[in-house]
């Protein structure tokens, strides 16, 4: 079953930003996009293993910390180069000042 | 465009690769033939002094494309093909097995190769890291307690150091120069990479030159100039790499440190290119200072920009140079070129660093960062946009850890 889990405050994420949040074993990346709606995909990126949230947001994009590929975290679509494997999204809701997010 | 000819890459690194790849990319139809002189299709070098090294039981390599994905873009990969010539007269390349390739546009990324060290040739126990191959080779040897000597104190050497570290190798990492990173990277960073390293129990000579090296009954002696000598089972030497121009200047076309390119990676005939490693270029953003870049981004981009103006782009190579290294947990992240600042401002973050380096009428020109994993990466990132946009951030701003970047890029 798909579960709804805490993953932190709302504003723990500054806008056009992203964090890590870890749980039971593995490791997401929660963002806040420019326009003030929080997303979830999964914290690894699809090219090396390198953790998101070290990366930068500009506007629907996050760019890894590393080797810059590009992923749109709205939809999980693989922009740049290097990487060509899209990332995988999680639904979000806001729910009295909290992000959840359903882990399948 | 219709030809009958087409495209040749010769180099099937990241940057053919990636070149062939954008062919497509930019609807090219006609026939792509990369050629490569290794066995392998096109893969990643950055591991194979890190993770290939240290992390992974059996690596294997990373690759830029898969057969699959080179085949269904119908790319021909030639591999394990030298090439002996190119006619520049009749447009063709001829391959040491005597097949001649026609082209209309040629693409040289045939990358750079280990500098070699004349003291060393004598040494079967001395080997050099550039390819998948020489990785696997390296690695088989090292295992605990194989004592490792290292001659260069420059990124391969030292990411190679901190990997036998971690396989519990003995390590000594000889420099010629005071100190470890002279070239590019600023004093206060490479004391710290030096630090972490003898934190790691790696034993460095700095300073000092090299009188002979020599294979002894069980194992290798490296004789310094200064009368010590150190011993060790194996020595891999990393004193810098020299771009191969071999078949460039072979064809007559203008050679200056690299194959010379002018900003839209043309080289002195207007049919052939050049990109990545083995040539050099002006930068616009340094007042066209030529400059030759050995970095993964920088291959993967002009292989990228030199493909579409062979498709007749036009565009100006204009990216801010930048590099990362990994030792330990330490990562480093470099984006401009530090040498054209004359003053430096520190920022400090918990247990990173990042140093901006600007020029005389205060524009940023250049940040060196380092601290545990990717902790300096976005601000680095951000430090290279501004670098890009010619930015006068101010030095205060700069200096404050609390004071966000991406503001100073919308000012």
């Amino acid at each position: 079953m798909a579960e709804w889990v805490e993953a932190c405050a709302a504003d723990d994420v500054d806008e056009e930003d992203v964090i890590r949040f870890d749980h039971g074993g593995r490791t997401f990346a929660i963002y806040r996009s420019p326009d003030d709606e929080y997303f979830a995909t999964d914290g690894l990126c699809t090219h090396e293993k390198v953790h998101l949230a070290d990366g930068l947001v500009m506007d629907d994009v996050i760019e890894c910390p590393k080797h810059n590929g590009r992923f749109n975290y709205k939809t999980g679509q693989a922009k740049r180069a290097p990487v060509c494997v899209d990332l995988k999204t999680y639904p979000v809701k806001v729910e009295a000042g909290r992000v959840m997010i359903q882990i399948g | 465009m219709s030809s009958e000819a087409g495209m040749v890459i010769i180099g099937a690194g990241e940057c053919g690769a990636r070149a062939a790849l954008t062919l497509r990319e930019g609807g090219f139809a006609g026939p792509v033939t990369l050629i490569g002189a290794e066995p392998h299709l096109p893969y990643e070098r950055p591991p194979l002094s890190k993770d290939a090294m240290a992390d992974e039981a059996e690596p294997l390599p990373r690759h830029v494309a898969t057969g699959e994905r080179l085949a269904e873009a119908g790319i021909v990969h030639l591999a394990s093909t030298e090439v002996r010539l190119i006619d520049r007269q009749k447009k063709n390349v001829i391959c040491a097995d005597g097949t001649s390739l026609g082209y209309d546009k040629l693409l040289l990324a045939t990358g750079s190769s280990p500098r070699r060290l004349p003291l060393a040739e004598a040494s079967r126990r001395s080997v050099y890291l550039r390819t998948f191959d020489d990785a696997l080779a390296i690695r088989a040897h090292l295992r605990s307690g194989v004592r490792v000597l290292i001659v260069g104190g420059g990124f391969i050497g030292l990411e190679l150091a901190a990997s036998a570290r971690k396989l519990g190798c003995p390590v000594t990492v000889i420099e010629a120069q005071p100190r470890i990173l002279m070239r590019g990277v600023p004093t206060e960073i490479a004391e710290i990479i030096h630090a972490a390293h003898a934190a790691a129990g790696v034993h460095f000579f700095c300073g000092k030159g090299i009188a002979a090296i020599e294979d002894i009954a069980d194992g290798v002696r490296v004789q310094l100039a200064d009368g010590h000598a150190v011993e060790g089972d194996l020595c891999v030497i990393g004193i810098g790499a020299v771009p191969n121009v071999g078949l460039a200047e072979a064809a007559d076309l203008a050679i200056d440190n690299g194959i010379a390119a002018d900003e839209q990676l043309r080289t002195s005939d207007p049919d052939i290119f050049a990109a990545g490693d083995c040539c050099s270029f002006p930068l616009a953003l340094y007042g066209g200072r030529r400059v030759r870049l050995e970095a993964w981004r920088n291959a993967q981009e002009q292989g990228a920009l030199a493909a579409r103006n062979m498709l007749g782009g036009g565009e100006a190579h204009n990216a801010v140079p930048w590099f990362w290294s990994d030792q330990y947990d330490l990562g480093l992240q470099i984006a401009g070129l530090p040498n054209e600042g004359v003053e430096i401002v520190r920022r400090e973050m918990g247990e990173a660093l990042i140093l901006f380096h600007l020029a005389a009428d205060g524009r940023l020109v250049a940040a060196s960062g380092i601290g545990p994993g990717n902790s300096v990466a976005r601000d680095i990132r951000l430090a290279e946009m501004l670098i890009a946009k010619r930015a006068h951030p101010p030095q205060e701003k700069l200096a404050a850890p609390d004071a966000k970047l991406k503001a100073l890029l919308a000012a």
